[in-house]
């Protein structure tokens, strides 16, 4: 033994510091507990150093960078372009001031508006390691920061404290393969797990392909995962596509844009409700929302916007049969007298010999403003003089509407003259200058006029 | 056997002159190595790939000559940067170890100071030290690590001119401090 041990003294000694950072490893892993000794000691001899060159930096690289200008500048220029590079100097001075002003006045503007109490930070230096992105920020545990802290900007979110040092932290970027953060989506509130990916891009995860979302739509934090309070940014939607399993969403995170300098950490988070689209997209605008027709349709028939069927129109008839003949359904023995149905409209829209006409017993006529027409006083989607929109051979059924005279009472002075105009020509088959135009069998609530709307105008 | 290949496998002059360096120069010099990975590529990226602190090591390895010293080295310069990260400590540590261990195994075959085995040895390293990383790390951690052989070799050739003058330096620092 004593001649292995001399003999290969120095394979040895390999071997036992090999196998104890194995061991080592094998413990964190195991355990999923740190060796705080060593990284303390280090990262306080480093962190120092780091911040101390930082301070360094921002006070003397300006000037150095200006002296290298001015260099140029002043070989080349006479007296007045000198003056000239003067004041671009100064100006750019004034600018990267006035730039770093802004920044703090909006980290500070945030920090006291929001409800959340953070501690304002800068990153003083890049974590190593090949495939990781971390970052030390200047405020540590002396500060009140704790391992799990969510780290944040104004624009969005940053990363999350993974270490909390006396003197500094170290912060993992949401674009660490290894993050990962519940997020919703702020239009259809799709929650979903975002995950990083080493790069610019991040991947929301287990969002079913069912879901909808679309690109541009905004994500925010949901809470869900218990370090970063909700409601606050994480990026807009670049790319959305179906996947195997789940759907591919990759998100932009907004506070990582131009690589984070000032940022908050936030010590105790508060949620916060997910603000609306309108101010969360600015860039995308959308109209305001369509207002709702109070007046009933007639015979009962769903209001338009409502979901209407075959089976609602077929209701619809019936019911206005039996109001026709004055019968009540429900209503009476067994054995008494149904109303007659012969006398009732097929499904396809015949009316019956006494029953008012679709078009003119209507009670409520489309205006102008809101041409969506009730189920029985279907306005045809004929094309109108100007319109593009190729005219369709009429359908069986309505191919022979029975001419009734245009009634003339209050509602229909209202419309434009010309859908009146659409009328006429429906209802007068002796005048076929133009085609016949019959109404298409569309629903109610999804009919041809809003193509044609703007035409019928 | 040729004159050169025998100055090649002579007895480095570095084993045999007095080349202790300054405990001053064993802790600041790694630190400062470290240091300037974590702290210049914020500034100007493409320097995170310069390995200064897997050079440091090396130069350590060859011009101490002893394996023992330089696998000591090479594990607590890979600590810190084991500590500087968010991963389990061990990985570069392990990896430092062995490439201190090797670097100095070599240094006692080979002239180190010729500027080509030089070159070559600060090549070979760095791709070792590349390519052990990535298996600790696949083994060890289950992480997916991307190995880019092509780019590894652009970036070890990068590494390797670096090194020239780094070591010639670091000689010239060791030199002013001993004197």
């Amino acid at each position: 033994m004593d001649f292995f041990l001399s003999r290969f003294r120095h394979l040895t000694v390999l071997l036992i510091v090999i196998v104890g950072q194995l061991l080592l490893i094998a413990y964190q892993v195991k355990t999923h507990k740190d060796v705080p000794l060593i990284r303390v000691w280090a990262v306080t001899a480093v962190t120092p150093v780091e911040q101390g060159l930082e301070i360094v930096r921002r006070y003397t690289w300006g000037y150095v960078e200006d002296y290298f200008v001015l260099l140029g500048v002043r070989n080349q220029n006479d007296k007045l372009r000198r003056e000239n590079g003067q004041l671009k100097i100064e100006n750019n001075y004034l600018k990267a001031e006035l730039s770093t002003a802004d920044r703090a006045r909006a980290l500070s503007l945030f920090q006291t508006r929001s409800q959340s109490k953070t501690v304002a930070a800068r990153v003083i230096g890049d974590g190593t390691g090949a495939n990781s992105k971390v970052v030390f920020v200047d405020r540590g545990s002396t500060s009140g920061v704790e391992s799990g802290m969510a780290v944040v900007t104004p624009d969005g979110i940053v990363g999350k404290v993974v270490e909390a040092y006396p003197t500094a932290s170290l912060v993992m970027l949401i674009i660490d393969p290894t993050f990962a953060a519940g997020v919703v989506s702020q239009k259809s509130r799709v929650h979903g797990t975002l995950k990083g990916q080493g790069h610019a891009e991040c991947l929301v995860d287990y969002v079913q392909n069912e879901e909808h979302v679309d690109i541009g739509e905004w994500f925010y934090t949901s809470g869900d995962d218990r370090i970063f309070p909700k409601g606050f940014p994480v990026g807009q939607v670049a790319a959305a596509q179906n996947g195997k399993t789940f759907k591919q969403i990759y998100v932009t995170p907004s506070g990582m844009q131009g690589g984070p300098e000032e940022v908050l950490i936030v010590l105790q988070g508060v949620h916060q409700e997910i603000p609306g689209e309108e101010t969360a997209s600015p860039s995308y605008s959308i109209l305001p929302a369509p207002t709702a027709v109070s007046t009933p349709a007639p015979g009962g028939a769903p209001q338009p916007g409502a979901l209407f069927t075959d089976a609602d129109r077929l209701r619809a008839i019936y019911k206005q049969a039996g109001i026709d003949q004055k019968h009540t359904y429900g209503v009476g023995a067994p054995g008494t007298k149904p109303p007659d149905f012969t006398k009732i409209p097929s499904a396809h829209g015949v009316p019956p010999p006494n029953a008012p006409s679709p078009a003119i017993s209507k009670q409520v006529q489309p205006s102008a403003s809101q041409p969506q027409p009730s189920p029985k006083a279907q306005p045809p989607a004929q094309p109108v003089l100007g319109a593009t929109t190729a005219p369709k051979p009429p359908a069986p059924a309505l191919a022979k509407p029975k001419p009734r005279p245009i009634p003339s009472d209050d509602e229909t002075d209202d419309e434009p003259e010309s859908v009146t105009r659409a009328f006429e020509r429906q209802l007068a088959p002796r005048q076929p200058a133009r085609p016949a135009v019959v109404p298409p069998r569309t629903p109610v609530s999804s009919p041809a006029s809003p193509a044609s709307a703007p035409n019928n105008q | 056997m040729t004159e050169y290949t025998e100055r090649l496998l002579s007895k480095s002059p570095r084993k045999t002159a007095s080349d202790r360096l300054q405990l001053v120069w064993l802790v600041v010099v790694p630190l400062a190595a470290v240091l300037f990975q974590v702290y210049i590529p914020r500034f100007i990226p493409f320097l995170a790939y310069l390995e200064l602190p897997l050079l440091i090591t090396v130069h350590f390895a060859l011009s101490r000559g002893g394996p023992i010293p330089a696998l000591f080295y090479g594990m607590f310069i890979g600590l810190v940067q084991d500590s500087l990260s968010h991963q389990p400590i061990g990985i570069y540590g392990i990896v430092k170890t062995l490439v201190g261990y090797f670097a100095a195994s070599v240094s006692v075959r080979f002239d180190v100071q010729n500027p080509v085995v030089t070159f070559i040895l600060a090549f070979f390293f760095y791709f070792f030290h590349q390519f052990f990383y990535w298996v600790l790390a696949r083994a060890l951690l289950a992480e997916t690590i991307s190995f880019d052989p092509q780019q590894t070799l652009m970036f070890g050739l990068l590494n390797a001119a670096v090194a020239l003058p780094l070591f010639r330096f670091l000689d010239k620092l060791k030199g002013a401090g001993e004197s």
